[in-house]
């Protein structure tokens, strides 16, 4: 049996290693386009802040690891899959034939449509390269827009200001991290941040980039403009499937998977970014582009392709991010549902925050800032689904209460 | 087999000899906000239940770790966390349902119970043996297990 995966990022290299304890007979090939050993892209805005060399972003540190587990490593891209045949073509039109196919081939950075972001001094921060880019080309002192204040915005921010840059925020929501923060919350952070130095204009947009004398003029919606250095851009990930263009392979915002990771494609499976899954919440088929799920995707899609399946309830959504010092974590529907219960704690001074959403006396969501300790229950309790009984109440009046509330009830313990 | 660090509330007299000994062993202080073992008071300390990490055998945080900061020691079967890779993500804080690892804002790093590389300080500290350090083979363990294994499902 020949496994072949496509994409050598967490997901890509988490399922050959799962394959490899699974099946220890079958041959395993992992492509990787990234002229890098495997390495992780959370870790990037560690490598841009100084905080670690190239080699800390590796996924695996162990030398020769990869030959160590008979998994054969290819620096190479794929231009095309062929289900019908049972193979794939590489960019130079080489094929290569499998058995089972897991598509990892992640995301991409994407730029708004809009003039001058073909600029040499526009950046994205997504990949190695960016981030070698970045460091080469940006230096202490420098003007920097950062477009996007969304999870990747926000991670990469923290990296921009320990590179002691001038850096001002622009971000088309009404608030910084849209997608993982209510206001209350989002405006808790743009707050921490405006006190930190760094100057954050929500809810507007850059609508045109012109370069003048060796820097850049960015143009706001609200008619106003920004003379900067460099852009970096944060705008968001796409799915990378282009190349499956034609396959038969079901496509939508990712790769259309069932709650088995298979495609509609037998013996083709997808994880990780690429994949649009059911999200555990809702049911609903989402790209989740976060590392827990490459990570548990991996595990999942190679336990089905060596024919021992484990069982899994879908990804969660779920985020945890450092801006700037300050710690916030969201899980699940977060913004609540419709007909059920919402509870918030606010501690302004000390930015801290605290929001539960309930199902009746299930929790189905939470929002935190400033939470460090135990913050794992909220995923816990979220994923699955314990029934909270008489604390919900208490937790309605007491939110920080949660941590009490799980040792009572998952734990079983008399309180 | 490996051993494991099991926990019986009923005996906890909320002395907090563990915490202490955990924070001193691990971090150089005694300071019970950096202890890897925290005992949780409910009814005003009626009852009081100590809780650290069960070293899950398909470990969530290590898993979930983008850079392998996380490992298991061999000798022990505990999860480690290596402190030189370790980036400070924070997202094995996130992974682990059971909420035992945690983050470190003054390292930069995170913390979660480590065995004390096999002579765990919480169970040696305990006057009351509610904290013991036997075989896994235990039948209050697999009730544990059975509950990470629940939260896998």
């Amino acid at each position: 049996m020949h496994h072949v995966i496509v994409g050598a990022g967490p997901a890509g290299v988490i399922a050959a290693e799962t394959l490899r304890k699974k099946s220890p007979n079958d041959s395993i090939t992992l492509i990787g386009d990234e002229p890098y050993p495997a390495y992780s892209r959370m870790a990037l805005p560690y490598l841009m802040a100084g905080d670690v060399a190239e080699d800390g972003t590796y996924l695996r540190h162990a030398e020769n690891h990869f030959e160590s587990l008979e998994i054969n490593v290819l620096n190479d891209s794929v231009s095309q899959v062929h289900p019908a045949d049972h193979s794939i073509s590489l960019k130079d039109g080489t094929g290569i034939s499998f058995d089972r196919l897991l598509l990892a081939t992640g995301a991409s950075a994407i730029r708004p449509p809009i003039g001058g972001m073909d600029s040499p001094r526009v950046h994205n921060c997504w990949t190695l390269t960016d981030a070698h880019r970045i460091l080469s080309e940006v230096k202490a002192g420098d003007r920097v827009v950062l477009l996007g204040a969304g999870f990747i915005g926000c991670i990469v921010l923290q990296a921009l200001v320990e590179m002691k840059l001038e850096l001002t925020v622009i971000e088309l929501a009404d608030r910084m991290l849209a997608r993982m923060m209510d206001g209350p919350g989002g405006n808790m952070i743009e707050r921490w941040c405006q006190a930190k130095g760094v100057k954050v204009r929500t809810g507007t947009a850059a609508k045109n980039v012109v370069e003048k004398n060796d820097s850049l003029e960015i143009e706001l919606g609200d008619g106003s403009s920004i003379v900067a250095d460099h852009i970096v851009c944060a705008a968001g990930v796409r799915s990378n499937t282009g190349f499956l263009e034609g396959s038969g392979i079901k496509t939508d915002a990712g790769v259309l998977v069932d709650w088995n990771l298979k495609t509609n494609i037998d013996n083709v499976f997808a994880a990780g970014d690429v994949a649009q899954g059911p999200d555990r919440s809702t049911g609903e088929q989402q790209v989740h582009a976060i590392q827990p799920t490459a990570s548990e995707h991996g595990r999942v899609a190679a336990c089905q392709m060596a024919g021992d399946p484990m069982p899994y309830g879908g990804s969660l959504s779920m985020n945890v991010l450092n801006t700037l010092g300050l710690i916030t974590s969201s899980f699940g529907l977060w913004d609540g549902i419709d007909g059920g219960d919402s509870t918030r704690v606010e501690d302004q001074p000390h930015n801290r925050y605290l929001r539960l959403e309930f199902r009746d006396d299930v929790l189905v969501g939470a929002l935190a800032i400033g939470l460090t300790q135990h913050v794992g229950i909220l995923r816990g309790l979220v994923q699955t689904g314990v029934r909270l009984g008489e604390w919900k109440k208490r937790l309605m009046s007491d939110p920080s209460q949660i941590m009490h509330a799980y040792l009572a009830k998952v734990q079983g313990t008399r309180a | 087999m490996y051993k494991s660090l099991v926990i019986d509330p009923a005996k906890c007299t909320s002395c907090l000899q563990c915490e202490l000994a955990c924070s001193f062993e691990n971090e150089g202080v005694f300071n019970p906000a950096k202890s890897r073992i925290k005992v949780f008071e409910f009814e005003h300390g009626l009852t009081t239940i100590p809780y650290t990490c069960t070293q899950c055998e398909e470990a969530w945080c290590l898993h979930a770790c983008p850079v392998e900061a996380i490992t298991v020691n061999a000798q022990t079967g505990a999860k480690e966390v290596n402190d030189s890779i370790c980036v400070g993500c924070k997202v094995c804080t996130i992974a682990c349902p059971f909420g035992t690892v945690n983050y470190n804002s003054s390292t930069g790093k995170v913390i979660k119970c480590d065995l004390c590389g096999g002579d765990p300080q919480c169970a040696e500290v305990c006057p009351t043996d509610a904290i013991v350090y036997v075989d896994s083979d235990w039948t209050g363990y697999s009730k544990m297990r059975d509950s990470a294994l629940e939260a896998h499902a």
